[in-house]
Protein backbone atom coordinates (compact mmCIF):
# COMPACT_ATOMS: atom_id res chain seq x y z
CA UNK A 1 0.00 0.00 0.00
CA UNK A 2 2.75 2.40 1.01
CA UNK A 3 4.92 1.35 -1.91
CA UNK A 4 2.01 1.83 -4.28
CA UNK A 5 1.36 5.33 -2.95
CA UNK A 6 4.99 6.25 -3.36
CA UNK A 7 5.06 4.86 -6.87
CA UNK A 8 2.10 6.99 -7.87
CA UNK A 9 3.81 10.15 -6.75
CA UNK A 10 2.81 12.59 -4.05
CA UNK A 11 -0.01 14.29 -5.96
CA UNK A 12 -1.75 11.02 -6.56
CA UNK A 13 -1.15 9.93 -2.98
CA UNK A 14 -2.97 12.99 -1.72
CA UNK A 15 -6.03 12.10 -3.76
CA UNK A 16 -6.15 8.72 -2.11
CA UNK A 17 -5.70 10.14 1.35
CA UNK A 18 -8.69 9.57 3.65
CA UNK A 19 -10.46 12.82 4.58
CA UNK A 20 -9.60 12.74 8.30
CA UNK A 21 -5.92 12.13 7.56
CA UNK A 22 -5.98 14.95 5.02
CA UNK A 23 -7.48 17.42 7.52
CA UNK A 24 -4.99 16.46 10.20
CA UNK A 25 -2.00 16.69 7.88
CA UNK A 26 -2.96 20.03 6.34
CA UNK A 27 -3.85 21.54 9.74
CA UNK A 28 -0.60 20.52 11.39
CA UNK A 29 1.46 21.53 8.38
CA UNK A 30 -0.09 25.00 8.18
CA UNK A 31 0.18 25.60 11.94
CA UNK A 32 3.79 24.47 11.86
CA UNK A 33 4.65 26.70 8.89
CA UNK A 34 3.12 29.70 10.67
CA UNK A 35 4.95 28.94 13.90
CA UNK A 36 8.26 28.91 12.03
CA UNK A 37 7.60 32.07 9.99
CA UNK A 38 8.60 35.26 11.77
CA UNK A 39 7.01 37.52 9.15
CA UNK A 40 3.60 35.87 9.38
CA UNK A 41 3.68 35.90 13.16
CA UNK A 42 4.66 39.55 12.94
CA UNK A 43 1.43 40.27 11.07
CA UNK A 44 2.34 39.92 7.39
CA UNK A 45 -1.18 39.22 6.14
CA UNK A 46 -0.26 38.96 2.45
CA UNK A 47 2.22 36.20 3.17
CA UNK A 48 -0.30 34.34 5.33
CA UNK A 49 -2.89 34.52 2.54
CA UNK A 50 -0.26 33.22 0.13
CA UNK A 51 0.35 30.27 2.43
CA UNK A 52 -3.39 29.54 2.62
CA UNK A 53 -3.73 29.79 -1.16
CA UNK A 54 -0.97 27.26 -1.60
CA UNK A 55 -1.69 24.78 1.18
CA UNK A 56 -5.39 25.00 2.04
CA UNK A 57 -7.27 26.22 -1.02
CA UNK A 58 -6.71 23.13 -3.17
CA UNK A 59 -8.77 21.14 -0.66
CA UNK A 60 -11.84 23.38 -0.79
CA UNK A 61 -14.69 23.31 -3.30
CA UNK A 62 -15.69 26.97 -3.53
CA UNK A 63 -18.28 26.40 -6.25
CA UNK A 64 -20.17 24.06 -3.93
CA UNK A 65 -19.78 26.50 -1.03
CA UNK A 66 -21.14 29.38 -3.10
CA UNK A 67 -24.05 27.27 -4.34
CA UNK A 68 -24.93 26.24 -0.78
CA UNK A 69 -24.63 29.79 0.51
CA UNK A 70 -26.91 31.11 -2.24
CA UNK A 71 -29.44 28.31 -1.86
CA UNK A 72 -32.35 28.71 -4.26
CA UNK A 73 -30.86 31.87 -5.76
CA UNK A 74 -28.02 29.83 -7.26
CA UNK A 75 -30.29 28.53 -10.00
CA UNK A 76 -31.28 32.07 -10.98
CA UNK A 77 -27.67 33.01 -11.70
CA UNK A 78 -26.06 32.79 -15.13
CA UNK A 79 -22.81 30.81 -15.52
CA UNK A 80 -20.88 34.10 -15.64
CA UNK A 81 -22.59 35.34 -12.46
CA UNK A 82 -21.88 32.04 -10.72
CA UNK A 83 -18.22 32.44 -11.57
CA UNK A 84 -18.10 35.98 -10.20
CA UNK A 85 -19.92 35.06 -6.97
CA UNK A 86 -17.57 32.11 -6.44
CA UNK A 87 -14.51 34.28 -7.02
CA UNK A 88 -15.60 37.03 -4.63
CA UNK A 89 -16.87 34.64 -1.98
CA UNK A 90 -13.58 32.77 -2.12
CA UNK A 91 -11.62 35.98 -1.53
CA UNK A 92 -13.82 36.82 1.45
CA UNK A 93 -13.55 33.34 2.99
CA UNK A 94 -9.78 33.15 2.55
CA UNK A 95 -9.39 36.48 4.30
CA UNK A 96 -11.66 35.40 7.15
CA UNK A 97 -9.70 32.17 7.42
CA UNK A 98 -6.46 34.14 7.55
CA UNK A 99 -7.79 36.22 10.46
CA UNK A 100 -8.86 33.10 12.29
CA UNK A 101 -5.42 31.56 11.81
CA UNK A 102 -3.67 34.77 12.85
CA UNK A 103 -5.44 34.61 16.21
CA UNK A 104 -4.31 31.04 16.79
CA UNK A 105 -2.02 30.82 19.80
CA UNK A 106 -0.71 27.35 20.56
CA UNK A 107 -4.04 25.73 21.40
CA UNK A 108 -4.03 21.95 21.17
CA UNK A 109 -5.98 20.05 18.52
CA UNK A 110 -7.95 16.91 19.11
CA UNK A 111 -8.47 15.09 15.81
CA UNK A 112 -11.46 12.81 16.22
CA UNK A 113 -11.54 9.41 14.52
CA UNK A 114 -13.71 9.37 11.40
CA UNK A 115 -17.05 7.64 11.82
CA UNK A 116 -17.85 6.63 8.25
CA UNK A 117 -18.04 3.62 6.01
CA UNK A 118 -15.25 3.15 3.42
CA UNK A 119 -17.89 3.51 0.70
CA UNK A 120 -19.15 6.90 1.95
CA UNK A 121 -18.59 9.84 -0.39
CA UNK A 122 -19.90 12.57 1.94
CA UNK A 123 -18.47 12.73 5.46
CA UNK A 124 -17.93 15.10 8.37
CA UNK A 125 -14.44 15.30 9.87
CA UNK A 126 -14.46 16.43 13.51
CA UNK A 127 -11.62 18.41 15.02
CA UNK A 128 -11.68 20.12 18.41
CA UNK A 129 -9.59 23.00 19.66
CA UNK A 130 -8.76 22.57 23.34
CA UNK A 131 -8.23 25.39 25.79
CA UNK A 132 -8.27 25.13 29.59
CA UNK A 133 -11.16 26.87 31.33
CA UNK A 134 -13.44 26.72 28.29
CA UNK A 135 -15.42 24.06 26.54
CA UNK A 136 -13.48 22.63 23.56
CA UNK A 137 -14.42 24.40 20.32
CA UNK A 138 -15.54 21.92 17.67
CA UNK A 139 -14.55 22.52 14.05
CA UNK A 140 -16.40 20.21 11.68
CA UNK A 141 -15.43 19.91 8.04
CA UNK A 142 -18.11 18.66 5.65
CA UNK A 143 -16.26 16.90 2.85
CA UNK A 144 -17.18 15.29 -0.42
CA UNK A 145 -15.22 12.76 -2.46
CA UNK A 146 -14.37 14.03 -5.94
CA UNK A 147 -12.14 12.64 -8.69
CA UNK A 148 -9.37 15.00 -7.53
CA UNK A 149 -9.54 14.01 -3.86
CA UNK A 150 -11.69 14.92 -0.86
CA UNK A 151 -12.92 18.52 -0.88
CA UNK A 152 -14.34 20.64 1.93
CA UNK A 153 -17.70 22.24 1.10
CA UNK A 154 -18.65 23.58 4.54
CA UNK A 155 -16.95 24.39 7.83
CA UNK A 156 -18.85 24.46 11.11
CA UNK A 157 -17.23 26.32 14.00
CA UNK A 158 -18.86 25.83 17.38
CA UNK A 159 -21.97 24.51 15.64
CA UNK A 160 -22.25 27.47 13.27
CA UNK A 161 -22.18 26.49 9.61
CA UNK A 162 -20.33 29.05 7.56
CA UNK A 163 -22.26 28.56 4.33
CA UNK A 164 -25.63 28.40 6.10
CA UNK A 165 -24.78 31.60 7.92
CA UNK A 166 -24.32 33.48 4.67
CA UNK A 167 -27.60 32.20 3.21
CA UNK A 168 -29.91 34.86 4.70
CA UNK A 169 -27.55 37.68 3.75
CA UNK A 170 -27.10 36.39 0.21
CA UNK A 171 -30.81 35.83 -0.33
CA UNK A 172 -31.67 39.27 1.10
CA UNK A 173 -29.28 40.90 -1.37
CA UNK A 174 -30.52 38.86 -4.31
CA UNK A 175 -34.12 39.75 -3.44
CA UNK A 176 -33.24 43.44 -3.14
CA UNK A 177 -31.04 43.89 -6.19
CA UNK A 178 -30.56 40.61 -8.01
CA UNK A 179 -27.49 38.42 -8.31
CA UNK A 180 -25.54 41.39 -9.65
CA UNK A 181 -26.37 43.25 -6.45
CA UNK A 182 -24.88 40.39 -4.46
CA UNK A 183 -21.72 40.41 -6.59
CA UNK A 184 -21.43 44.17 -6.20
CA UNK A 185 -21.80 43.90 -2.43
CA UNK A 186 -19.26 41.11 -2.10
CA UNK A 187 -16.64 42.88 -4.19
CA UNK A 188 -17.24 46.17 -2.32
CA UNK A 189 -16.70 44.29 0.95
CA UNK A 190 -13.48 42.76 -0.37
CA UNK A 191 -12.19 46.09 -1.62
CA UNK A 192 -13.01 47.79 1.69
CA UNK A 193 -11.01 45.12 3.50
CA UNK A 194 -8.14 45.59 1.05
CA UNK A 195 -8.20 49.28 1.86
CA UNK A 196 -8.19 48.61 5.59
CA UNK A 197 -4.90 46.84 4.92
CA UNK A 198 -2.63 45.73 7.68
CA UNK A 199 -3.78 48.02 10.48
CA UNK A 200 -5.80 45.43 12.23
CA UNK A 201 -7.95 46.84 14.95
CA UNK A 202 -9.34 44.57 17.60
CA UNK B 1 -27.38 53.29 7.35
CA UNK B 2 -30.79 51.70 7.14
CA UNK B 3 -30.76 50.60 10.75
CA UNK B 4 -29.81 54.03 11.87
CA UNK B 5 -32.96 55.24 10.20
CA UNK B 6 -34.80 52.37 11.79
CA UNK B 7 -33.53 53.43 15.18
CA UNK B 8 -34.83 56.93 14.52
CA UNK B 9 -38.10 55.53 13.30
CA UNK B 10 -38.56 53.60 16.53
CA UNK B 11 -40.26 56.51 18.19
CA UNK B 12 -42.88 56.54 15.45
CA UNK B 13 -43.76 52.90 15.93
CA UNK B 14 -41.00 50.70 14.59
CA UNK B 15 -39.58 50.16 11.19
CA UNK B 16 -40.66 48.00 8.28
CA UNK B 17 -37.66 46.07 7.09
CA UNK B 18 -37.39 45.09 3.47
CA UNK B 19 -36.59 41.45 4.15
CA UNK B 20 -38.59 40.35 7.17
CA UNK B 21 -37.35 37.19 8.87
CA UNK B 22 -40.06 35.11 10.58
CA UNK B 23 -37.75 34.54 13.55
CA UNK B 24 -37.20 38.26 13.99
CA UNK B 25 -40.49 40.17 14.02
CA UNK B 26 -38.92 42.88 16.21
CA UNK B 27 -36.11 43.57 13.74
CA UNK B 28 -36.61 47.34 13.71
CA UNK B 29 -36.38 47.57 17.49
CA UNK B 30 -33.56 45.01 17.65
CA UNK B 31 -31.44 46.88 15.14
CA UNK B 32 -31.80 50.00 17.24
CA UNK B 33 -30.60 48.21 20.37
CA UNK B 34 -27.87 46.51 18.33
CA UNK B 35 -26.41 49.77 17.12
CA UNK B 36 -26.62 51.17 20.67
CA UNK B 37 -24.74 48.12 22.01
CA UNK B 38 -22.21 48.43 19.22
CA UNK B 39 -21.48 52.02 20.21
CA UNK B 40 -21.14 51.23 23.91
CA UNK B 41 -18.85 48.36 22.97
CA UNK B 42 -16.71 50.50 20.70
CA UNK B 43 -16.43 53.32 23.21
CA UNK B 44 -16.06 51.44 26.49
CA UNK B 45 -15.98 47.67 26.53
CA UNK B 46 -13.66 46.91 23.61
CA UNK B 47 -11.00 49.47 24.58
CA UNK B 48 -11.03 48.25 28.19
CA UNK B 49 -10.86 44.60 27.10
CA UNK B 50 -8.05 45.40 24.66
CA UNK B 51 -6.13 47.17 27.42
CA UNK B 52 -6.74 44.19 29.71
CA UNK B 53 -5.12 41.80 27.20
CA UNK B 54 -2.22 44.20 26.62
CA UNK B 55 -1.46 44.85 30.29
CA UNK B 56 -1.91 41.38 31.74
CA UNK B 57 0.18 38.43 30.55
CA UNK B 58 -1.54 35.36 29.15
CA UNK B 59 -0.73 33.42 32.29
CA UNK B 60 -2.69 35.81 34.52
CA UNK B 61 -5.65 35.97 32.16
CA UNK B 62 -5.80 32.17 32.15
CA UNK B 63 -6.04 32.21 35.95
CA UNK B 64 -8.88 34.76 35.85
CA UNK B 65 -10.76 32.80 33.18
CA UNK B 66 -10.33 29.58 35.16
CA UNK B 67 -11.53 31.17 38.38
CA UNK B 68 -14.82 32.34 36.90
CA UNK B 69 -15.21 29.11 34.92
CA UNK B 70 -14.82 27.14 38.14
CA UNK B 71 -17.42 28.95 40.20
CA UNK B 72 -19.86 28.48 37.31
CA UNK B 73 -19.42 24.70 37.21
CA UNK B 74 -21.85 23.78 40.04
CA UNK B 75 -24.77 25.52 38.26
CA UNK B 76 -23.71 23.97 34.96
CA UNK B 77 -23.97 20.66 36.81
CA UNK B 78 -27.44 21.51 38.11
CA UNK B 79 -28.56 22.38 34.58
CA UNK B 80 -27.16 19.09 33.29
CA UNK B 81 -29.08 17.22 36.00
CA UNK B 82 -32.26 19.11 35.10
CA UNK B 83 -31.73 18.04 31.51
CA UNK B 84 -31.43 14.41 32.57
CA UNK B 85 -27.70 14.22 31.83
CA UNK B 86 -26.76 12.78 35.22
CA UNK B 87 -23.27 11.67 34.32
CA UNK B 88 -22.33 15.07 32.85
CA UNK B 89 -23.84 16.82 35.86
CA UNK B 90 -21.97 14.58 38.28
CA UNK B 91 -18.66 15.28 36.58
CA UNK B 92 -19.30 19.04 36.63
CA UNK B 93 -19.31 18.71 40.42
CA UNK B 94 -16.23 16.50 40.32
CA UNK B 95 -14.55 19.24 38.29
CA UNK B 96 -15.57 21.83 40.85
CA UNK B 97 -14.23 19.64 43.66
CA UNK B 98 -10.85 19.02 42.08
CA UNK B 99 -10.33 22.52 40.76
CA UNK B 100 -11.39 24.25 43.98
CA UNK B 101 -8.92 22.23 46.05
CA UNK B 102 -5.98 20.89 44.07
CA UNK B 103 -6.50 23.61 41.47
CA UNK B 104 -6.08 26.32 44.13
CA UNK B 105 -9.54 27.91 44.33
CA UNK B 106 -10.14 27.21 40.66
CA UNK B 107 -7.17 29.17 39.39
CA UNK B 108 -5.95 26.04 37.61
CA UNK B 109 -8.22 23.86 35.49
CA UNK B 110 -6.55 20.60 36.45
CA UNK B 111 -9.80 18.69 35.88
CA UNK B 112 -9.56 19.32 32.13
CA UNK B 113 -6.01 17.97 32.16
CA UNK B 114 -7.35 14.88 33.92
CA UNK B 115 -9.87 14.39 31.13
CA UNK B 116 -12.99 15.83 32.80
CA UNK B 117 -14.09 18.26 30.11
CA UNK B 118 -15.84 21.51 30.79
CA UNK B 119 -19.44 21.71 29.64
CA UNK B 120 -21.48 24.63 28.37
CA UNK B 121 -24.95 24.76 29.94
CA UNK B 122 -27.34 27.46 31.07
CA UNK B 123 -31.04 27.85 31.88
CA UNK B 124 -31.94 28.78 28.31
CA UNK B 125 -30.50 25.47 27.12
CA UNK B 126 -32.38 23.61 29.86
CA UNK B 127 -35.67 25.19 28.76
CA UNK B 128 -34.77 24.24 25.17
CA UNK B 129 -34.13 20.65 26.22
CA UNK B 130 -37.51 20.61 27.92
CA UNK B 131 -39.03 21.47 24.56
CA UNK B 132 -39.40 25.26 24.71
CA UNK B 133 -38.96 26.96 21.33
CA UNK B 134 -36.72 29.99 21.06
CA UNK B 135 -39.50 32.50 20.47
CA UNK B 136 -38.62 35.70 18.59
CA UNK B 137 -35.06 36.98 18.42
CA UNK B 138 -34.32 39.72 20.94
CA UNK B 139 -31.27 41.95 21.20
CA UNK B 140 -30.95 42.83 24.88
CA UNK B 141 -29.43 46.17 25.90
CA UNK B 142 -25.75 45.61 26.79
CA UNK B 143 -26.15 41.81 26.81
CA UNK B 144 -26.66 41.41 23.06
CA UNK B 145 -28.12 38.51 21.07
CA UNK B 146 -30.85 36.56 22.78
CA UNK B 147 -34.33 35.21 22.28
CA UNK B 148 -37.44 35.29 24.43
CA UNK B 149 -36.59 31.85 25.82
CA UNK B 150 -32.89 32.56 26.32
CA UNK B 151 -33.61 36.00 27.74
CA UNK B 152 -35.75 34.40 30.47
CA UNK B 153 -32.93 31.85 30.86
CA UNK B 154 -30.43 34.66 31.34
CA UNK B 155 -32.64 36.05 34.12
CA UNK B 156 -32.48 32.67 35.88
CA UNK B 157 -28.72 32.56 35.26
CA UNK B 158 -28.36 35.85 37.13
CA UNK B 159 -30.56 34.71 40.02
CA UNK B 160 -28.56 31.49 40.41
CA UNK B 161 -25.17 33.10 39.87
CA UNK B 162 -22.94 32.28 42.85
CA UNK B 163 -21.75 35.88 42.95
CA UNK B 164 -25.32 37.13 43.36
CA UNK B 165 -25.19 35.74 46.90
CA UNK B 166 -22.27 37.95 47.94
CA UNK B 167 -23.52 40.32 50.56
CA UNK B 168 -21.04 43.13 49.99
CA UNK B 169 -22.18 45.01 46.92
CA UNK B 170 -18.76 46.40 46.01
CA UNK B 171 -17.25 42.90 45.96
CA UNK B 172 -20.15 41.56 43.93
CA UNK B 173 -20.03 44.32 41.32
CA UNK B 174 -16.25 44.25 41.23
CA UNK B 175 -16.22 40.55 40.41
CA UNK B 176 -18.98 40.96 37.86
CA UNK B 177 -17.02 43.76 36.23
CA UNK B 178 -13.84 41.71 35.98
CA UNK B 179 -15.80 38.81 34.53
CA UNK B 180 -17.39 41.00 31.87
CA UNK B 181 -13.97 42.33 30.85
CA UNK B 182 -12.50 38.83 30.82
CA UNK B 183 -15.33 37.45 28.68
CA UNK B 184 -15.13 40.38 26.27
CA UNK B 185 -11.35 40.03 25.97
CA UNK B 186 -11.80 36.40 24.93
CA UNK B 187 -14.17 37.58 22.20
CA UNK B 188 -11.87 40.21 20.68
CA UNK B 189 -10.76 37.90 17.89
CA UNK B 190 -14.29 36.70 17.24
CA UNK B 191 -15.69 40.21 16.98
CA UNK B 192 -12.88 41.14 14.62
CA UNK B 193 -13.79 38.10 12.48
CA UNK B 194 -17.42 39.21 12.46
CA UNK B 195 -16.40 42.65 11.19
CA UNK B 196 -14.45 41.07 8.36
CA UNK B 197 -16.73 38.21 7.40
CA UNK B 198 -20.19 39.75 7.50
CA UNK B 199 -21.88 41.78 4.79
CA UNK B 200 -24.56 42.81 7.27
CA UNK B 201 -23.24 42.31 10.80
CA UNK B 202 -26.70 42.29 12.35
CA UNK B 203 -28.01 39.50 10.12
CA UNK B 204 -24.78 37.51 10.35
CA UNK B 205 -24.74 37.63 14.13
CA UNK B 206 -28.42 36.80 14.42
CA UNK B 207 -28.13 33.73 12.22
CA UNK B 208 -24.98 32.60 14.00
CA UNK B 209 -26.79 33.00 17.33
CA UNK B 210 -29.64 30.70 16.32
CA UNK B 211 -27.24 28.13 14.89
CA UNK B 212 -25.00 28.25 17.95
CA UNK B 213 -27.81 27.93 20.48
CA UNK B 214 -29.35 25.04 18.60
CA UNK B 215 -26.00 23.28 18.53
CA UNK B 216 -25.50 23.85 22.26
CA UNK B 217 -28.93 22.49 23.17
CA UNK B 218 -28.10 19.28 21.33
CA UNK B 219 -24.56 19.31 22.81
CA UNK B 220 -22.93 19.72 19.44
CA UNK B 221 -24.94 17.03 17.69
CA UNK B 222 -28.10 18.61 16.35
CA UNK B 223 -30.24 16.59 13.95
CA UNK B 224 -30.18 17.63 10.32
CA UNK B 225 -32.11 20.83 9.72
CA UNK B 226 -35.01 19.24 7.84
CA UNK B 227 -35.60 16.75 10.65
CA UNK B 228 -35.87 19.42 13.29
CA UNK B 229 -39.67 19.41 13.37
CA UNK B 230 -39.95 15.67 13.73
CA UNK B 231 -37.32 14.99 16.39
CA UNK B 232 -37.89 16.60 19.78
CA UNK B 233 -34.77 17.62 21.70
CA UNK B 234 -33.35 14.90 23.89
CA UNK B 235 -34.34 12.05 21.60
CA UNK B 236 -31.61 12.68 19.08
CA UNK B 237 -28.99 10.51 20.75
Amino acid sequence: MLAAALALGSARAQELMPPDVLVKQVTLEVVDLIARDKEIRGGNRAKLIGLINEKVLPHFNFVAMSALAMGQSWNKASPEQKKRVTEEFKTLLVRTYASALASYSDQKFDFRPLRAKPTDTDVVVHVRVLQPGTQPVPIDYSMEKTPSGWKVYDVMVGGVSLVANYRTEFNNLVRESGVDGLIKNLSAKNRALDGAGADRKS
Amino acid sequence: MRWLLCALALASGGCATTNPDPRDPLEGWNRGVYSFNDKVDGWVLRPVATGYTKVLPNEVRDRVRNFFANIADPMIGVNNLLQGKFEDGFFDWVRFGFNSTFGLFGLHDIASDMGYEKHNEDWGQTFGRWGAGTGPYVVLPLLGSSSVRDGIGTGFDFLTDPMAGLRRAEVRWGLWGVRVIQVRSDLLDVSQLLEEAALDKYVFQRDAYFQRRRSLIYDGQPPRERDVDTIPPGESK
